[in-house]
């Protein structure tokens, strides 16, 4: 085998993948041959499925990603499933020793996630069988409980990575299921109707008048109107239920014409039929309502892919501190296990439901409630995701599962949106609004000039009109557009809070950068103390009261300092703008600027740095000089956005960097340093005051009031939980370099989402003045309307894609 | 030419047979997942050739492995 072989000397300097989940290993130390695991956990999953000869579950998806699995400790935490009461909450069905029960299982991803919990059976054979929804994500398990039990099921699925989440609401979301299948009752029952109306039409269309035998026609008739009747009482209820509340609440909703449309059709037939003057409009009536079910259901699977995957597949590009026996490290969210112990500091969010291990908590849950009321937990007690954590560092272990789809409903609590609501979705809120107003008009007009005209065409011009006209297209375009921009902007591990900011970032004139943080790297490289050298203990002191903060340069200096964090923080207070305190070990450490931490104001050594001052107990020890290096890419990126936005530099830094930052931004760019945090705010405001659009770019928990304050904030993440209800998109720092490429890209996405409204309007227009003309009959409006919802939506999805292709976007 | 009356009757019950069959298929739970049995299909397929030829479809998967 020399492939092989030449791949693993080509490796040997860097770390290799896991071989069963695919991260990168720590050390060789852990390893079967040849293949070598992250922890031990992946090794015991390998293990497993060798065992069982399983292993061509590396062989089905190329991305080999296998979940890897709980640490050990999990055996006792599902000893409440063999309670009686909670297995028969869990259980669907029993029969004899016959268990069935589906499992909700977030982690799986892939198609080797389907095969492996397919074979279950293998693994143990008390399991009959188990089945996989894998859009649902979820798991049906047949097993025998005399071999077998619940616990043991649940167990054997965390064990190989595929944690099950069991919480006893599920209950209630299987009722939504039903409703679903209700759907497809609706059109099967109006396909049916509508082929065999259209059978028993066919007389009628082909025969001139009074050549079909009248016995023929009687019965012929007849059949189409009890054929009809289930599609008028069934398939097409909801259109009447909703029509009828808008109409209780004083709107017309776009169901009104639809709903008026499908009754007069169906009204008018019967009459026709029994009072023996006609055939009536039976198979357009059933066809029409046929082609909407069918439109709906479209529209409701591309909504649903889309919104599955911004739940599931985009996640916030966050870290956060794990706590290792070798010390802290700093891995996405998304790696994030249960058992796993994480350090949350000063003002960073508790991101999964976790138990309070070391440290004072008081924790914010205004993200939750809208309450800013702090409360103080003690070491034990339980916190829920989504606390924000005021105060010194926390330990906690994470005791549930990182839900993606929760933070983002966290993101989007009606206390945090902005005022300011998306242009383009109260322009078709309005729109709407006027539009059935005027269908309704338009139609009772061409059906009273009809009326004169020609009486025979009344119905058919009528109902056409009301059908033709809908502004589904227009009230479609908008979400799908921003969506699809909103999923490419997520690729691109740019997350935004909802579609309204993607429109408002293509609005922004001004982009105020703060300068630490986010113009500057924060690699804790070349970090340099200045000063009498520190004893040991006094060094550890210091890196314990750095651990507390989230403040750049805090974390930039703790990472550069060896020693371990031996000491617990008391009195630990961080001032915005000016650097932090606390009592270490007795000793009162204070860590910040000359001014602040030195009462003094001192001149650094180096030069295109920054520097912290230490003082403990009063007395001044030092500083650090943290170097400002600068963003890769910065200098493109500046030069790429200049010329579309007006930029502007806010630093809470002296202005000696200032000679370096004009050579990159050019003279004419402002630039303002010593700013606190207040005075950003009021910047902010101010430009906003004068009617710019502004966006603020800053590193989330620090600016957090100017990030508030603008149109838009964005927070740069880099090794650091910034998630704060403040701003509206987080960016991956290492994509810091592209940003104009995703700015234009929204303004992009704006103007398909405009040609979008104007595909539909052009559709309405053409349909309707034919429909007027008496030249459309309601079924080929009716085909008409779903035809131009599925052309919107697939243009605006096409577009978007083809667009950031064009731009080089993920 | 009344005999139209029992193709239509035999028309009409074939329809409602299909009705039928596919109110059991969405009752049975066939549309809730249109994914996965795609997939599921996938499966059988490489579970046989694995049976088939044991021995060098062995090497080939960790050929494809080292290089991604």
């Amino acid at each position: 085998m020399p492939s092989p072989q030449q791949a693993h000397t080509a490796n040997t300097d860097t770390r290799p993948p896991c071989y069963h989940c695919g991260d990168v290993c720590d050390g060789r130390d852990i390893a079967i041959g040849e293949k070598y695991f992250c922890c031990n956990g992946c090794k015991t999953v390998y293990e497993l499925l060798a065992e069982k000869d399983l292993c061509d579950y590396y062989a089905i998806d190329e991305v080999r990603r296998g979940k890897s699995p709980l640490d050990s400790g999990y055996s006792h935490r599902y000893d409440y499933l063999d309670d009686e009461s909670i297995m028969a909450q869990l259980v669907d069905f029993v029969d004899g020793n016959t268990r069935m029960a589906t499992f909700r299982i977030p982690s799986m991803h892939c198609s080797s996630c389907i095969w492996l919990i397919e074979r279950l059976n293998t693994l143990n054979p008390g399991v009959i069988s188990s089945r996989v929804n894998f859009p649902r994500k979820e798991a049906t398990v047949t097993w025998n409980a005399a071999q077998v039990s619940l616990r043991e099921i649940v167990i054997l699925l965390a064990s190989i990575g595929y944690e099950p989440l069991i919480s006893l609401q599920d209950v209630a979301e299987k009722r939504k299921h039903v409703t679903d299948r209700r759907l497809y009752y609706k059109i099967g029952i109006a396909g049916f109707a509508f082929g065999n109306i259209m059978l028993l039409s066919f007389p009628e269309y082909l025969a001139s008048e009074g050549s079909i035998d009248p016995v023929f026609q009687f019965v012929f008739r007849h059949l189409n109107l009890l054929l009809s009747l289930p599609v008028f009482f069934y398939s097409s209820s909801e259109y009447f239920t909703s029509a009828w509340a808008g109409i209780r609440q004083r709107y017309l909703n776009i169901d009104v014409p639809i709903s008026l449309g499908i009754f007069i059709l169906f009204t008018r037939s019967v009459y026709m039929i029994l009072a023996g003057t006609g055939a009536g409009y039976l198979d357009s009536f059933t066809g029409l309502v046929f082609f909407l079910l069918i439109g709906k259901i479209f529209q409701k699977k591309s909504y649903d892919a889309l919104s599955f995957d911004r739940d599931f597949r985009s996640y916030f590009p966050l870290s956060v501190a794990l706590r290792e026996d070798d010390g802290e490290h700093n891995v996405p969210l998304t790696r994030l296990k249960v058992g796993n112990r994480i350090v949350i500091r000063n003002q960073e969010l508790v991101p999964a439901d976790a138990v309070l291990l070391r440290g004072e908590a008081n924790i914010d849950y205004s993200f939750v409630t809208g309450e800013a009321d702090l409360i103080s937990k003690k070491s034990g007690d339980r916190i829920h995701a989504g606390g924000r954590q005021v105060g010194q560092a926390i330990e906690l272990e994470v005791i549930k599962d990182i839900e993606q789809s929760y933070l983002t409903r966290l993101w989007n609590n009606d206390v945090f949106t902005k005022e300011s609501h998306g242009r383009l979705s109260s322009m078709v809120d309005r729109i709407s609004k006027h539009f059935t107003a005027a269908v309704l008009l338009i139609a009772f007009g061409a059906a009273a000039y009809w009326a004169m005209a020609d009486p025979t065409l009344v119905t058919t011009v009528f109902t056409a009109v009301l059908i033709v006209a809908c502004p589904c297209a227009l009230a479609l375009s908008s979400p799908f557009a921003l969506g699809s921009a909103q999923r490419i902007f997520g690729n691109n591990d740019f997350y935004t809070k909802n579609t309204d900011t993607v429109e408002t970032l293509a609005r922004i004139d001004t982009i105020v950068f703060d300068k630490t943080g986010t113009l500057t790297q924060t690699r804790s490289t070349h970090v340099r103390w200045r000063g009498p050298v520190l004893a040991e203990d006094e060094r550890c002191m210091v890196k314990s009261l750095l651990r507390q903060s989230t403040h750049t340069l805090s974390r930039q200096v703790f990472a550069s300092l060896a020693g371990d964090v031996t000491h617990d923080v008391d009195a630990y207070r961080e001032i915005p703008g000016h650097g932090i305190e606390g009592t270490v070990d007795g000793h009162a450490v204070m860590i910040g600027s000359a001014e602040w931490a030195w009462r003094d104001t001192a001149d650094p050594v180096d030069a295109g740095s920054t520097a912290v001052y230490v003082s403990i107990d009063g007395t001044p020890r030092g500083h650090f000089s943290v170097p400002n290096l600068y963003r890769d890419g910065l200098q493109p990126l500046v030069a790429a956005l200049k010329p579309e936005y007006d930029l502007i530099i806010l630093s809470g830094d002296s202005d000696r960097e200032a000679a370096r930052l004009r050579s990159v931004f050019g003279d004419d760019v402002p630039m303002r340093f010593q700013q606190s945090p207040e005075d950003k705010l009021a910047f902010v405001q101010r430009l906003r005051a004068e009617g710019r659009q502004v966006m603020m770019v800053g590193d989330g928990l620090n600016d957090a009031g100017a990030l508030k304050a603008a149109d838009i904030g964005i927070s740069i993440s880099e090794d650091i939980n910034t998630f704060s209800p403040a701003c509206d998109g987080i960016l991956a720092a290492d994509r810091f370099a592209v940003f104009h490429r995703l700015l234009a890209f929204s303004r992009t996405s704006v103007g398909i989402v405009k040609a979008s409204f104007v595909i539909s309007f052009a559709y309405n227009i053409i349909g309707l003045s034919f429909a007027v003309a008496g030249l459309l009959s309601p079924l080929v409006s009716a085909i008409l309307m779903p035809v131009s919802s599925v052309t919107v939506v697939a243009f605006t999805t096409a577009a978007t894609r083809l667009m950031a292709r064009r731009k080089g976007l993920r | 030419m009344y005999v139209m009356f029992v193709l239509i009757g035999f028309s009409l019950l074939v329809a409602i047979i299909f009705l039928v069959v596919f109110i059991w298929a969405v009752r049975s739970g066939q549309y809730e997942d249109q994914y996965t049995p795609s997939v599921r299909a996938i499966f059988d397929d490489e579970t046989r050739k694995k049976s088939k030829n044991e021995e060098s479809s062995k090497p080939d998967n960790q050929e494809q492995r080292s290089t991604d």
